[in-house]
């Protein structure tokens, strides 16, 4: 554990806080979006806002993976387990979270369906292999990091000539999906929210390279910092975005130098391109239709695409009513902005997306903040009366 | 050749394995009671073969406590399921501060599984039960058909006898006291974690399954004021802290840098996304005491083997809505929530 403790120390906590605290034009307000939520976790985990001074704040971005898979297509995993046979391999993030009718992948398991927790594709690759007789499905989900063990997998399953094998994919793209938050009206002509700059994602990047970033950080005038996930990572980070706004700079830094090139993982990318092509939109929780913002497979390996291989039906999934988690996901809302979060949202029974996964936004103040709100609820009661 | 042998043939407990006879009532199930527990678990009133186990007791309160077996692997580094049921048992009777007596084990044994292995759980629960002390004296066997079982489930059931003077329940909790444990914590977790099928990786660490009787006998011999004792099993210490504090009704406030965590153990959750206060002890306690007897609490719980590594971790505190929250070894704070789902299935 050396080498994580060494990205967690106190006493380098304590000057970074320091400086970011003699740093910070007191005149002013920093808002600054983390995108991934890798990030909005570690900030909750470690307390980083109790180290921040009261001008700085983080809006928590859609960085998460299975906050953003639409309702629709969860209902098409349990579709394919229940309707269509299938053996559903999934990751454990996405068991609990809620799909239309107050179902999701851990009830329909209960009731029958066989759909199975994997910790990565190659235990879906076993399953197949073990089950020749049945049709095996991944339920591949997540941003860049996640894509190439799903190509990977796509190969291996061809090379073998493992026939019961396919992918649902649901990969989604990072870049498109800032650029999409940064067009919204809500940021570019309401100005209901206000965005100084961006935590730049740790673990995606060192596949697609800080290059991508260029684009927006010119465009939108935004400065991206590239950071790692460990807390020190984000503190540091915060430090040269605030030395950036300070300076009226909006260019990509990179701080998890450690990992992350301006180029990426260039084979990680080639694979990627031989097995998968971008799809015209997605729908995003939250987002809606995003342009060019998901991967799909290839014609080349269409069989073993799920979505060819069987008919899934166009399931309109519906959001639990008064769900803030869209809004939330834009940054536009808190979780404590939504009358379900806490009352009958939590994390042993979420109502939506948000409360699931540790890297949801509402599942992080709820399991590790809301003392302070809590707290502040409380005052206010007890100063009312 | 035996005219005295009730079975003809011995049981074959190299090859042979459990089949639906063994649990019919008949002599199949006499002999599997005769040659597999009672050779084991060998005590007189075990041998009498009643339906019930009978025995005096002393003036006193009394406590029970009963927990149910279904670990997966049933082996596993450290233990395996038969020390498991021992273990977990004696130390739910003993978070009473009481001197565990006796135990009694009932097991659902699944049609195919080999006689081997039943033998070699069988004989680790009588080492595990000698070495403590407390007599298995009365049980029972059920045999369920093949893929309506998991190779077998054990359920104990033991009960004590609490010295005088002692009044140790997790409602006493007050704030200003402390709040110790025994020593490492997450180990059982991850040693099962690190055996499981899909998730197979190479550690050293091995279960900390252990009987705590006589940790908590020395701990109330040197301070009879202890308020409350627990056994982080499932949800981990955050589970026994909000049970502590929900039933107190009181707050906690624990020092992230003084909670025992091994390194490997830190390693293995880091890798795995889980956090180690959430995983499974099985020899393990976290104690409640007057902050005035904190220290003279840790020196005896030191003093015992299963206590070497014991750390005062935080403290209870007055606040109404039970927070149990944490001071960061980064220097901000969190909450220690229930745990919420499940962190991994049938650690015990």
């Amino acid at each position: 554990m050396k080498y994580v403790d060494d990205f967690r120390r106190r006493d380098i906590a304590q000057g970074l806080a320091a400086q970011i605290a003699a740093e910070v034009d007191p005149a002013r307000e920093y808002a600054f979006m983390e995108f991934c939520g890798g990030h909005t976790h570690a900030i909750f985990r470690y307390g980083v806002q109790d180290l921040m001074p009261e001008n700085l704040r983080f809006v928590h971005g859609p960085g998460c993976p299975v906050c953003v898979l639409p309702i629709a297509r969860i209902d098409n995993a349990i579709e394919l387990a229940e309707r269509h046979g299938a053996i559903v391999c999934s990751y454990g993030d996405m068991m609990r979270v809620p799909a239309s009718k107050k179902r999701s992948l851990i009830r329909a398991k209960a009731e029958g369906a066989d759909i199975r927790m994997v910790y990565s594709t190659q235990d879906a690759l076993r399953i197949a292999r073990e089950n020749p007789e049945r049709e095996v499905v991944f339920f591949a989900i997540g941003f860049e990091t996640t894509t190439p063990p799903t190509a990977v997998a796509i190969r291996q399953a061809r090379a073998e000539g493992l026939e019961n094998f396919s992918v649902f994919c649901n990969h989604v793209l990072t870049p498109s999906a800032i650029q999409h938050i940064l067009q919204s009206p809500e940021l570019r002509e309401m100005g209901r929210v206000r965005i100084d700059g961006f935590l730049g994602p740790s673990h995606v990047s060192s596949i697609i390279g800080s290059a991508p970033y260029e684009y927006f950080a010119e465009e939108f005038q935004k400065p991206v910092v590239i950071a790692g996930f460990e807390p020190l990572d984000v503190m540091q980070s915060t430090l040269m975005l605030v030395r950036q706004v300070n300076e009226g700079r909006f260019e990509v830094e990179n701080e998890y130098t450690r990992v992350v090139s301006r180029e990426g993982n260039l084979k990680a990318q080639a694979l990627v391109g031989e097995v998968f092509e971008l799809r015209a939109r997605f729908e995003w929780r939250g987002l809606g239709e995003v342009p060019f913002s998901a991967l799909k497979i290839r014609e080349e390996f269409a069989e073993y695409d799920a979505e060819r291989r069987f008919a899934l039906s166009e399931s309109r999934g519906r959001d639990v009513k008064g769900c803030e988690c869209p809004a939330i996901l834009r940054g536009v809302k808190k979780p404590t902005d939504c009358k379900l979060f806490g009352t009958v949202c939590t994390p042993d029974n979420p109502q939506g997306s948000c409360m699931v996964s540790s890297e949801g936004s509402c599942a992080a103040y709820w399991s590790y903040g809301r003392f302070r709100i809590d707290r502040q609820r409380q005052g206010a009661r007890e100063d009312a009366a | 050749m035996n005219a005295h042998r009730r079975f003809p043939t011995r049981l074959n407990l190299r090859r042979g394995r459990v089949d639906m006879t063994h649990g019919a009532g008949g002599r199949a199930m006499a002999q599997l009671i005769e040659e597999v527990f009672v050779r084991h678990f060998d005590n007189e009133m075990l041998r009498a073969m009643d339906d019930q186990a009978a025995f005096g007791v002393g003036a006193g309160r009394m406590v029970m406590a009963t927990d149910g077996h279904v670990v997966s692997p049933l082996f596993f580094p450290g233990g395996d399921i038969g020390a498991l049921a021992v273990h977990g048992t004696i130390n739910d009777v003993a978070m009473a501060g009481a001197r565990p007596l006796y135990l009694s084990a009932g097991f659902i044994l699944e049609e195919g599984f080999p006689l081997a292995d039943l033998e070699r759980i069988v004989a680790s629960m009588a080492r595990a039960a000698g070495a403590a002390g407390v007599a298995v004296i009365t049980g029972d066997t059920k045999v369920v058909e093949r893929g309506k079982g998991d190779g077998v489930f054990i359920t104990t059931t033991g009960i004590g006898l609490v010295p005088e003077g002692l009044d140790i329940s997790a409602a006493n909790a007050r704030p200003g006291d402390k709040v110790l444990v025994s020593g490492h914590l997450g180990d059982h977790g991850v040693a099962i974690m690190s055996s499981r099928e899909n998730l197979e990786f190479e550690t050293a660490v091995v279960s900390d399954s252990a009987a705590l009787h006589t940790l908590v006998a020395d701990m109330v011999a040197a301070v009879p004021a202890i308020r409350s004792l627990r056994d982080p099993t499932r949800g981990g210490l955050a589970a026994a802290l909000n049970e502590i504090a929900q039933s107190a009704g009181v707050g906690m406030r624990l020092d992230e840098a003084a909670i025992p965590i091994r390194p490997e153990v830190e390693a293995a959750c880091e890798l795995l996304g889980l956090d180690p206060l959430y995983v499974a002890n099985e020899g393990k306690l976290v104690a409640i005491c007057p902050a005035d007897e904190a220290e003279r609490l840790l020196a005896a719980m030191r003093a015992h083997p299963l206590g070497a590594d014991a750390a005062i971790i935080g403290e209870v505190v007055a606040d109404d809505m039970g927070f149990v929250t944490m001071e960061t070894g980064f220097g901000g704070t969190r909450i220690v929530d229930w745990l919420a789902g499940e962190q991994l299935p049938r650690i015990c």
